[in-house]
């Protein structure tokens, strides 16, 4: 019996396990947010969020930022042809403003600052 | 767009940007926290141990976090630099000393006075005091010895706060028949002042500030920005055109050409700073080694269509995402996008 349980305590302790779970965890902060921008017409712009976990509700999100920003936007499910997710896309420079939402514990989704990369200039 | 226009014509005149990501961190720390940034950083190089090759928003993360060490350093300055024995923290160390040793002009007095890390105005304290009897060292050594035997009948740590002493001149704690222990600290920035003094150019390289020449942009009609000096620029960085290129383009969202006298045109207004702004980031991203900061590096691909970035001054070698264009979203006429 007590052999086994050494065995167990081996296991726990077995280092290859533990490299995995992190190898793990690196591949899911690789999973970036990307906020971009676009020139439109004029000094018109897009900002374009890619890459919102799955487990979040697209539209409710859409919802919420649209009335805080005052803006107008879109989701665009691009799943098929290039494998981009669905991607909210909001009229105007909502770059700052929407990394603020993405990061804010209490009224925006509390996700990790490092996982968001803003894009353009 | 009447008031943009002077604006672009006035940065036009500027001779060269400065891209000093690196001497940013020295400029946070400023010379008053002279040990607290090391240890900072060397918590960050345990932190960063699991995963080998961080991702670019981590290794931002670590700079944002060396701006941040003169907040919290000063109160978590306690442990000394002697905990952290191992070569890398060494080499951290040595680069936050140098650079303070260049900007303040008395290097060793500095550092010397800063090698405690007690509270500050204890050192600085002590500092004042010792000017006043610099004329009669002799003197000063004994009446240091009368203070500290008083003291010591007062109180136990009061050994630490004399450690004082000009190492150049070879007084206080440094004179050749001082049989008192030094303390670590003292020792160790004896070393970096010495070390800095006898290579003068180990001191050069750490703090030069990598230059390139500005970006030129011209308005070509309404809708088109000229990117006049890119090959300049691409052969500053030692960079292929066409990579800065694809770069600039998916960042910046826009598609664009290469004309005759490979200038860049990009669709789509864009000001100077703006370019300036993405060239930046790709500095930081494709130029700049990771390990030493140093922008001496060279790009090329690797075995399986990876990018690998070799460092030409520390030899370390590190893999680079490819540029990705991402997700664009359609502008314009739905009619012209079709054909």
């Amino acid at each position: 019996m007590s052999g086994a349980t050494e065995i167990q305590n081996l296991k726990s302790r077995d280092p290859f396990a533990e490299a995995d779970e992190d190898s793990g965890q690196t591949t899911q902060t690789q999973e970036y947010i990307h906020i971009r921008i676009q020139q439109r017409n004029g000094r018109k712009t897009l900002t374009t969020v890619q890459g919102i976990p799955a487990k979040f509700d697209h539209k409710k999100i859409l919802k919420v930022i649209k009335k805080e920003f005052a803006c107008n936007g879109t989701i665009i499910s691009d799943t098929e042809s290039k494998g981009m997710g669905e991607v909210i896309q909001l009229q105007g420079d909502h770059r700052l403003k929407i990394k603020d939402f993405l990061v804010n514990e209490e009224t925006g989704l509390s996700l990790d600052e490092k996982t968001i990369k803003i894009h353009g200039f | 767009m009447s008031t943009e226009e002077p604006t672009i014509q006035r940065r036009a005149s500027r001779k060269s940007v400065a891209f000093t990501e690196e001497k940013l961190v020295v400029d946070a720390d400023g010379s008053v926290t002279m040990i607290a940034t090391p240890n900072d950083d060397t918590k960050d190089t345990a932190m960063s141990h699991t995963p080998r090759t961080p991702p670019l928003s981590a290794a931002l993360g670590a700079f944002t976090d060396a701006s941040q060490a003169p907040a919290d350093g000063a109160d978590g300055a306690a442990p000394a630099a002697d905990s952290n024995p191992d070569g890398l923290d060494l080499s951290l160390l040595k680069k936050k000393k140098k650079k303070v040793k260049k900007e303040d002009g008395e290097g060793a007095e500095g550092a010397a006075a800063a090698g405690g890390d007690e509270a500050i105005d204890l050192s600085m304290k002590k500092k004042k005091k010792k000017k006043v009897p610099k004329e009669e060292d002799e003197f000063a050594k004994k009446l240091e010895a009368l203070n500290l035997e008083g003291a010591e009948g007062a109180e136990a740590p009061a050994d630490e706060g004399v450690q004082e002493g000009d190492m150049d001149k070879g007084t206080g704690i440094w004179a050749h028949d001082e049989s008192r222990t030094i303390n670590y600290d003292p020792l160790l920035s004896r070393f970096f002042a010495l070390l800095a003094q006898k290579n003068p150019d180990h001191a050069s390289t750490g703090t030069r500030s990598y230059k390139i020449p500005p970006p030129q942009c011209l308005r070509e009609g309404n809708k088109k920005t000229i990117f006049a000096n890119l090959p300049e620029i691409c052969k500053r960085m030692k960079r292929a055109d066409e990579h800065v290129t694809a770069y600039l383009f998916a960042e910046l969202g826009t598609s664009g050409s290469v004309d005759g006298s490979r200038r860049l045109v990009i669709k789509g207004r864009f000001q100077q700073k703006q370019i300036e702004n993405v060239l930046r980031t790709y500095i930081i991203e494709y130029v700049t080694c990771k390990t030493c900061r140093s922008p001496n590096t060279e790009l090329s691909k690797g075995e399986n269509r990876l990018y690998f970035i070799t460092c030409n001054s520390c030899g370390s070698r590190r893999s680079v995402q490819a540029i990705k264009t991402g997700f664009s979203a359609q502008v314009g006429k739905r009619r012209k996008m079709k054909v």
